[in-house]
């Protein structure tokens, strides 16, 4: 038995089970995204025509590692709810779409791991 | 199986209407593409990844990676991301401004619209003539 009311129980949460949540993350990583999107092109520009050693220098230095650290927390959160909602929207079967969904969490999470061992690789040496 | 359409004795209607039966707007079209850039930047992130691990592996895997990405259709992959990337978040800013409610007049809405396309493109091409100009 619990001893929360039901209005406790049902208070910010509405059909979706999780209230505000899945939004307000949504915004929160899209503002981060704005300067760490910029922050990609820029690196890239910066990147063309290094040579291997160049590559490394530029991928492993302090800012550069640590910009690309937030932009695959960032961008790998952001992602995941994004095509969470593309599934949502358009797979009605309830089978498919909880193993879509997982995937996704899968998807997500793989890029941003691999992602992450690159740059400490990098940036740490070894 | 009986259906509602055929109990009753109508003819099968549609349920609600889609995007077919209307017009394009830019506004519904810009909406569409934003979702499409992102699912375009999701599949994309296994180039980014594939960039990152590739410095980090060594030589003959960065080699390989930048022939692939540095060929003709690598670049043109390339480019379309960073379209994609600058559309989405060109889209983004437009759907804060929503977020914040303001610009819902169907004017501003309008132009909110074409200015993502308009940035978008312009930013686009400005990155490719820096690119193709030796980077930065």
């Amino acid at each position: 038995m619990s001893l929360q009311t039901p209005l406790k129980k049902v208070r910010g949460l509405g059909s979706a089970k999780d209230g505000t949540e899945h939004f307000w993350r949504q915004r929160l990583t899209a503002v981060a995204n704005i300067p760490l999107a910029l922050f990609l092109v820029w690196t890239v520009l910066s990147s063309i025509g290094a040579n291997h050693e160049e590559m490394k220098a530029l991928l492993g230095s302090p800012v550069t590692a640590l910009g690309f650290l937030l932009l695959i927390v960032s961008g790998a959160i952001h992602m995941r709810l994004g095509m969470q909602m593309i599934v949502e929207d358009y797979i009605s079967n309830e089978g498919l779409k909880f193993v879509l969904l997982m995937l996704n969490t899968f998807f997500a999470i793989l890029i941003a791991v691999v992602c992450v061992y690159a740059i400490m690789k990098l940036s740490l040496g070894a | 199986m009986a259906t509602p359409a055929n109990r009753t004795g109508q003819r099968a209607r549609p349920l609600s209407p889609h995007i077919q039966v209307y017009s394009p707007l830019i506004n519904m079209i810009m909406s569409i593409v934003h979702r499409m850039t992102g699912a375009a930047l999701y599949v994309g992130t296994v180039l980014l990844a594939w960039w990152l691990l590739a410095a980090a592996m060594g030589p003959e895997a960065y080699e390989t990676m930048s022939s692939v990405l540095g060929s003709w259709p690598g670049t043109l992959v390339l480019i379309g991301y960073c379209w994609a990337l600058l559309h989405h978040m060109f889209g983004g800013i437009r759907h804060f401004i929503w977020d914040m409610g303001k610009g819902f007049e169907l004017q501003t809405a309008d132009m909110l619209a074409w200015g993502t396309a308009v940035a978008s493109f312009g930013a686009t091409v400005l990155v490719c003539l820096f690119a193709f100009a030796g980077g930065a």
